[in-house]
C-alpha cells in the first residue's frame, strides 16, 4: 500500500474529488432547477436529517443501544445555537468580495446561470454560524454525557430506549416552558427572528464532516470496541473492554451530531417550535436507519434522501384532493419495505470508501502465518444477534 | 429475603439523596394539602379515575410485551378505534351501553388480530427492530387513515354519552360521578376476568409458558401462533373497553386520541414492571395520580415531564420496574 499519497482526514484524493464534484453538480446544476421549497425539503433538509441519522446509526446500528432520544438532542442543539445567534444577531457581517466568472454560453444549458460568483461570502456570518453549530453540538454532547453516563450505567436494551424517549419528551416540555427563563424562545408560540444562515454549502459540508468522522472512528480501535459491544456485551467485557465507556462514547458522538443537525435546522428555517420536537417525530430517524439497514452508512444516506423525497414529493405527485393520503401511503410503503426486506434496503452492502478498510496488518499476518489466516478465512461470519 | 419495610429503610439509607428529594416533595405536597385539602383529594380521585382507564390499556401493552417482547406502538390507536366504535354505536345507531361495549371489544379484538397477522407475524424471525418499525407504521396508518373524510367523518367531536345519564354527587365536597364508579367496576371486572384467564385456564397456562420460553413451549406441543393471536385479541379487546370508558370520562374524540393515553399507559406498564398484571394496575394508578397532581399544581404540559422523570428515576433504581422480574437475558 502506498502510504505517501495525498490524505486528508483519512481519505484519499479520489474521495475529496468526488465530494467536490457532487457539491458542484448539486450547487450549479440541481439547485438552480428547483424552487425555494423543493430546494429546502429535497436537498438541504435531507442533508441535515442524514447527519442525525448517521449519529443515531452510530448509537443503535453500531453500538446496539436502542435510543429514541436523538430528537431531544436535536432540539437542544437547535435552541442553544438559535439563542446564541439571536443574541449576537446581525452584529457580525464582514462581506468578502468575490470573483464573478462569466459562464460560457455552451455551459449555460447545463448551468442555468449567466455568471457564477466565486469566493463571495459573508465571513462574519459564516464564522457566527460555525460558532453556533459548535456551541449547540457541544452542549448536546455534554448533556448526553451526563445523561448517558447515569442511564447507561444501569439500563440496557428496551429500558434504555424508554428512558431516552422520556428524555425527548422532557426536553420538549422544558422548551414549551422555556420562556420563563429565556424570553427569546417564546415558549409554545415558537421562536422567530433567527438569522437564516444555513445554505446548501454548510449542510453539505457538515454532512461530509459527519460521514468522515463517523467512518474514521468506526474503523479505529475505538470503533472496534464499540461494535464489539453490539455483537456481544458479555464477550466484550471478558476481552477487557470497558463497555460502559464505549457505550457512553458512542452515545456522546451520536448526540454531538444531533446537536450539529439541530443548529443547522434552526438556521435553515429561521423558526423553531417545540411542537416540531414532539416525541412522535422522534421515531423518524429510527425509521430511516432501519429502512437503510442497521449499521450501514451507505444505507442511512440513501434512505434519508429516499424518505425525504418520497414524503415531500407526495405533496406534488398525489392527485388533486388526495393530499391527506400522504400519511396513509407512507405507512403502507413503510410496512411493505419492512415486510419484504426486514434487514433494510441495503442490508449489508456498503459503498466504496465506507467499507471496512483492509488492514495491511492482516497481509503481514497472512505472510507470517498462512495456516492461521486460512483457518480464520474459512470460518463463516459470526451470527449477529441484535437486541432491538 | 428480608421483609419489605426493612428493605425500604436500607434502600433509603444507601440512597440518602433520594430520601431528601422525596421528603422535599412530600413537604411541598403537604403545604399544598394544607392550603386546600379538598382540592388535593379531588386530584387524587380524578387520578384514580384516569389510572383505572390507563390500566385497561396498560394490560394490553404488558401482555404483548411479555409474550413477544414487542413494544406494540399501535396499541394506542386500537384504543382510539374502540372509542370511535362505541361512539358510533351509541349515537348514530342508538345502541345501549353493554351492546356498544361488546361491539367495541369485538372490533378491537379483530383489529388486533389483523394487525398481528399482517404486520408482526411475518417478522417474528427478523430482528426485533423490524417489528417495532412496522408497529410504528401501523400506528401512523390507523391515525391518518381514520382521519380521512370518509372514514370517521368529523374529526373533532364533543361526545355526550347518550346511553348513560351522568349523575354527580358530592361526598364532603369531593365530586364523584357515576362514570367514575362505572370505570372502576368495569376495570376491576376485566382484571378479575384476565386473572382468571391467565392463571386458571389452559390458554393462560400456555400464555405463561410462551412468555417464559417460546422454543420450549413449541416443543411441548403448544400452538404458539394461537397463543400469540389470542394474546393480541385479549389485549386489544381490553383497549376497546378502555377507549369507550375514556371518552365517557373525557368527552372529546379525535383520531389522535390514542397517542398520549397510549404513551402514558405504556409508561405505566413499564413503571409497574412490564409483563406483570398487578404491576400494570398499580403502575397505572400511580401514574394517573402523579399526572393529575402535576397537572393540578403545576401546569398541563409539565405533567408529561413529571411523569417521565418519575419513570426514569424508578427505572434507574429498579431497572425492570416495580414488580418486574429480574432480567433473564440470555448470555
Amino acid at each position: 500500500m502506498n502510504r505517501s499519497r495525498f490524505r486528508f482526514l483519512g481519505q484519499g484524493w479520489l474521495f475529496w474529488l468526488a465530494v467536490v464534484l457532487i457539491f458542484l453538480l448539486a450547487q450549479w446544476v440541481l439547485i438552480p432547477r428547483l424552487n425555494e421549497f423543493r430546494r429546502t425539503v429535497w436537498v438541504m433538509f435531507p442533508c441535515i436529517m442524514a447527519i442525525i441519522c448517521l449519529g443515531l446509526n452510530f448509537i443503535f446500528g453500531f453500538n446496539g443501544q436502542f435510543s429514541l432520544g436523538q430528537w431531544g438532542f436535536y432540539a437542544i442543539g437547535a435552541y442553544a445555537s438559535a439563542i446564541l445567534t439571536y443574541r449576537l444577531g446581525e452584529r457580525f457581517s464582514y462581506p468578502v468580495q468575490g470573483i464573478v466568472v462569466q459562464v460560457p454560453p455552451l455551459l449555460q444549458k447545463l448551468i442555468p446561470m449567466a455568471e457564477i460568483s466565486l469566493f463571495h461570502f459573508d465571513a462574519g456570518k459564516s464564522g457566527l454560524l460555525l460558532v453556533a453549530v459548535l456551541f449547540g453540538a457541544v452542549l448536546a454532547a455534554l448533556i448526553s454525557l451526563a445523561f448517558g453516563y447515569v442511564v447507561l450505567l444501569r439500563l440496557g436494551s428496551d429500558y434504555f430506549g424508554i428512558a431516552t424517549l422520556g428524555f425527548a419528551v422532557i426536553v420538549q416540555v422544558l422548551l414549551i416552558n422555556s420562556d420563563l427563563v429565556i424570553p427569546e424562545t417564546k415558549g409554545a408560540r415558537g421562536m422567530v427572528g433567527i438569522p437564516q444562515m444555513t445554505s446548501f454549502f454548510w449542510a453539505f459540508l457538515f454532512l461530509v464532516f459527519a460521514l468522515v468522522v463517523i467512518r474514521n472512528v468506526l474503523y479505529s480501535s475505538v470503533g472496534r470496541a464499540v461494535v464489539s459491544v453490539r455483537e456481544d456485551e458479555l464477550a466484550a467485557k471478558a476481552m477487557g473492554i470497558n463497555t460502559l465507556k464505549y457505550k457512553t462514547i458512542a452515545f456522546v458522538i451520536g448526540s454531538f451530531f444531533a446537536g450539529v443537525a439541530g443548529a443547522l435546522y434552526a438556521h435553515l428555517y429561521a423558526f423553531l417550535s417545540p411542537l416540531y420536537f414532539g416525541f412522535q417525530k422522534s421515531f423518524d430517524p429510527m425509521i430511516i436507519i432501519v429502512l437503510g439497514g442497521l449499521g450501514n452508512l451507505t444505507g442511512t444516506l440513501l434512505a434519508t434522501f429516499l424518505w425525504a423525497i418520497t414524503l415531500e414529493g407526495m405533496r406534488i405527485w398525489l392527485p388533486q384532493g388526495f393530499e391527506a393520503w400522504r400519511f396513509v401511503v407512507y405507512p403502507i410503503v413503510l410496512l411493505l419495505v419492512m415486510l419484504l426486506r426486514p434487514q433494510g434496503l441495503l442490508g449489508k452492502f456498503e459503498f466504496g470508501f465506507l467499507r471496512a478498510p483492509k488492514w495491511p496488518l492482516r497481509q503481514v499476518a497472512a505472510e507470517a502465518a498462512p495456516q492461521v489466516a486460512e483457518a480464520t478465512a474459512g470460518n463463516p461470519e459470526p451470527q449477529e444477534e441484535r437486541s432491538a | 429475603m428480608r421483609d419489605l419495610p426493612s428493605r425500604i429503610i436500607v434502600f433509603f439509607r444507601r440512597n440518602w439523596y433520594l430520601a431528601i428529594i422525596g421528603l422535599l416533595i412530600l413537604l411541598w405536597l403537604a403545604g399544598r394539602y394544607r392550603e386546600s385539602p379538598l382540592l388535593f383529594w379531588q386530584f387524587i380521585v380524578d387520578g384514580l379515575r384516569l389510572g383505572f382507564v390507563y390500566a385497561l390499556i396498560a394490560l394490553g401493552y404488558t401482555m404483548v410485551y411479555g409474550i413477544v417482547r414487542l413494544i406494540n406502538f399501535a396499541h394506542g390507536d386500537v384504543f382510539m378505534v374502540g372509542s370511535y366504535t362505541a361512539y358510533f354505536a351509541t349515537t348514530r345507531y342508538q345502541w345501549g351501553f353493554l351492546p356498544a361495549m361488546a361491539l367495541a371489544v369485538g372490533v378491537c379484538a379483530f383489529l388486533g388480530v389483523v394487525i398481528e397477522r399482517v404486520a408482526y407475524k411475518p417478522l417474528r424471525d427478523a430482528p426485533r427492530i423490524a417489528a417495532l418499525i412496522t408497529a410504528i407504521g401501523v400506528s401512523f396508518f390507523l391515525e391518518y387513515f381514520t382521519a380521512l373524510d370518509f372514514v370517521f367523518t368529523p374529526n373533532f367531536i364533543n361526545y355526550t354519552p347518550l346511553p348513560l345519564k351522568i349523575t354527580t354527587w358530592e361526598v364532603r365536597g369531593i365530586t364523584f360521578s357515576n362514570i367514575m364508579l362505572l370505570i372502576i367496576a368495569v376495570t376491576t371486572a376485566c382484571l378479575v376476568l384476565l386473572w382468571y384467564i391467565v392463571y386458571r385456564t389452559k390458554l393462560g397456562k400456555a400464555m405463561r409458558a410462551v412468555a417464559w420460553d417460546k422454543e420450549t413451549a413449541l416443543l411441548m406441543g403448544i400452538n404458539v401462533d394461537l397463543v400469540i393471536t389470542s394474546t393480541f385479541a385479549i389485549g386489544s379487546g381490553l383497549a376497546g373497553i378502555g377507549g369507550m370508558l375514556y371518552v365517557l370520562a373525557y368527552p372529546q374524540i379525535r383520531t389522535f386520541l390514542g397517542v398520549m393515553p397510549g404513551l402514558k399507559a405504556f409508561i405505566a406498564a413499564v413503571f409497574g414492571g412490564i409483563g406483570s398484571i398487578p404491576g400494570a394496575l398499580i403502575g397505572s394508578l400511580v401514574i394517573g395520580m402523579v399526572e393529575m397532581l402535576a397537572q393540578g399544581y403545576l401546569s398541563s404540559p409539565m405533567r408529561d415531564a413529571i411523569v417521565f422523570s418519575v419513570l426514569i428515576i424508578v427505572l434507574l433504581y429498579r431497572p425492570t420496574g416495580l414488580f418486574g422480574e429480574a432480567a433473564r437475558e440470555k448470555a
